[in-house]
């Protein structure tokens, strides 16, 4: 076992032990940020491993809650074992759509196409019917899941660190399998993967696919966890804010995202804490700007990436 | 739609484009010729506002020159953020991947929001139209339109014009063009692309300035303005192609017109158009309208 598992396990085990002595605002803090982190992973597999920057996650991510809620009948509970599916196949359908045709284009122009899509998706919540409009929709009934009551903070706590966990060893494998090769030799050099007889298209688009399915099962704990969405989910400061927790991780690294998302929520609820900076406290994205000014700075490969 | 409400839209759209553009040119020449991705552009157009609200009683309100002198000294102002802001933040980051420059640049979002919070406060305030621009034309009878809206179109096609004058006619826009096309070889023809960059930088800084400026009387000035528009130009520049101005001059009009009359018609929809928009025309040439030259 090498530093990098040694640290990983440990942090892992950090998480689990964590609600012990974290109290009722610790867990919910470190839940909402565990499913960031997730989201955040999702994008890292476009942005970090196949060098596709997405600026639309935020649809996927919406997508998978809005499921949750619409599927979840008015008079009862729905099980977990079919939401769950139908979240993440929702958001997968959607980014197939949508990879299907941003695929095409390339750098700021692909930021740009995506960003289009989701806000489509953004739009459709925010303007008709269908979604509930600006005020967003309360679910009717937490999922259920056999024995696991999810209306209760800490099984949500333990389902959600399981699924980072998943999410991160299930990465990790695909990336070092001959798809994710395929995927990483895109990154480096798209042209050369065609001269070599890849069609990188399919390539791509299944990455793609991917990434939403992760993106919205991040929804779907989402959506089970506040138990309340609203098309602010699909809005591009959630896009935005994401790729952001990417970036300052360290691209490259499927760690660095998860270290972003913590380092991000972390930054914000320091520079929010009234204890630390009193009434300046409500000025706290003063505070988050400087420092990842800072970072950029000082660490031009992000907080995981290595120094030089 | 009669013929006047039709025209009252028409011109509308066309004043709404030519402001988008405004913004846009900057974002878009920063983008071709320095190859910065500028998040905190959007934030320009908003500090203008707020200039043109603070710096006005300051000036003799709007009545008279006063509105001018408040142009004129925001100009500077955006001139001077534009050199400091260059020097500080932008200039060690040309080299780097782009991804740190929209990162930098967020943080730079996030720091002028809140010094904006912290010295203006986060009311919604109105900056009144100046008096000598503040009647109205009428059109057909019934309409009418505002004169400062007039204003407004006439200051943003002069600027145009004089952007196609020193881009297109003299040596300064010779290196502007030669520098959107290919940095290295610029820089090895003895151009100093230190001091153009620089000089670029502020123009677009005073641009979008000017922009907020403007727009103030007609838009009421508020937090967050500047992200709104921050999108919506991000948009204009990549339908019309990456550094073309040319291409952000057509978008931007394209854009003016789409959300304009797509309020009218598709109230429900009005929002999306633009998106949709962007979308088709993406699908249909990926790198935009006009490709940069």
């Amino acid at each position: 076992m090498n530093a990098r598992t040694a640290i990983i396990v440990a942090a892992v085990l950090a998480l689990a032990c964590f609600p012990l002595f974290g109290g009722k605002f610790g867990v919910d803090f470190v839940t909402k940020t565990m499913v960031l982190a997730i989201l955040a992973l999702s994008l890292e597999l476009l942005v970090g491993q196949v060098g596709l920057v997405c600026f639309g996650q935020a649809a996927f991510f919406g997508i998978g809650a809005y499921a949750v809620v619409l599927l979840t009948p008015k008079a009862a509970a729905a099980p977990v074992a079919w939401l769950l599916p139908a979240a993440v196949g929702a958001a997968a359908l959607y980014a197939l759509v949508v990879g299907a045709l941003s695929i095409r284009t390339r750098g700021v122009y692909f930021i740009m196409v995506t960003l289009a899509f989701s806000q489509m998706a953004y739009y459709v919540a925010h303007d008709t019917p269908l979604g509930g409009g600006t005020d967003g929709i309360y679910l009717n009934f937490v999922p259920s899941a056999g024995p696991i009551d999810l209306a209760r903070a800490m099984p949500v706590y333990y389902l959600t660190l399981a699924a980072l966990v998943a999410v991160f060893v299930f990465l990790a494998v695909v990336m070092r399998s001959r798809f994710g090769r395929a995927l990483a030799g895109i990154r480096v050099n798209e042209q050369r993967m065609r001269a070599a007889g890849f069609s990188t298209y399919p390539y791509k688009l299944a990455a793609f696919v991917l990434s939403g399915a992760i993106a919205g099962l991040a929804g779907f704990l989402f959506a089970v966890k506040d138990g309340f969405v609203n098309p602010e989910l699909m809005g591009w400061h959630i896009s935005g804010t994401v790729l952001m927790m990417v970036i300052l991780g360290g691209i490259g690294h499927l760690h660095g995202a998860v270290l972003g998302a913590f380092a991000f929520t972390l930054l914000q609820e320091f520079f929010k804490s009234n204890a630390v900076f009193g009434d300046f406290s409500k000025h706290w994205a003063l505070g988050v700007g400087l420092s990842i000014i800072l970072v950029v700075a000082l660490l031009p490969r992000g907080l995981a990436g290595r120094r030089g | 739609m009669d013929l006047a409400t039709f025209a009252v839209q028409c011109l509308n759209a066309l004043q709404y484009g030519l402001l988008l553009f405004l913004i846009a040119s900057g974002l878009t020449l920063i983008f071709g010729v320095m190859g910065v991705i500028n998040l905190a552009h959007g934030s320009f157009y908003m500090i203008g506002a707020y200039m043109a609200y603070a710096l006005a009683p300051a000036l003799g309100g709007t009545a008279g020159l006063g509105f001018i002198a408040t142009l004129l000294v925001g100009l500077v102002l955006a001139v001077a953020l534009g050199y400091a802001l260059e020097w500080a933040f932008f200039s060690f980051l040309y080299e780097r991947e782009h991804l740190q420059q929209v990162l930098m640049t967020y943080g730079l979002i996030l720091v002028f929001e809140e010094l904006r919070s912290l010295t203006l406060g986060d009311d919604v305030h109105g900056v009144a139209v100046p008096a000598w621009l503040s009647g109205s034309i009428a059109l057909g009878g019934l309409m009418s339109y505002p004169v400062y809206r007039l204003f407004i179109s006439g200051v943003c096609v002069a600027l145009a014009l004089a952007m196609y004058a020193v881009i297109s006619r003299t040596r300064l826009g010779m290196a502007i063009r030669a520098g959107s096309s290919n940095r290295e070889m610029v820089a090895s023809l003895g151009i100093d692309v230190k001091q153009l960059f620089r000089m670029m930088f502020a123009a677009g800084v005073a641009l979008a300035t000017l922009a907020g400026m403007l727009a103030a009387p007609v838009s009421s000035v508020y937090p967050g303005m500047g992200n709104q528009v921050l999108i919506i130009c991000f948009v204009v520049v990549v339908i019309g192609g990456l550094g073309s101005v040319r291409g952000a001059l057509a978008a931007a009009l394209l854009v003016g017109a789409v959300d304009t009359f797509g309020k009218v018609f598709f109230p429900q929809a009005a929002g999306v158009l633009v998106y949709v928009l962007m979308a088709v025309v993406l699908l249909w040439r990926p790198e935009g309208l006009f490709k940069a030259t």
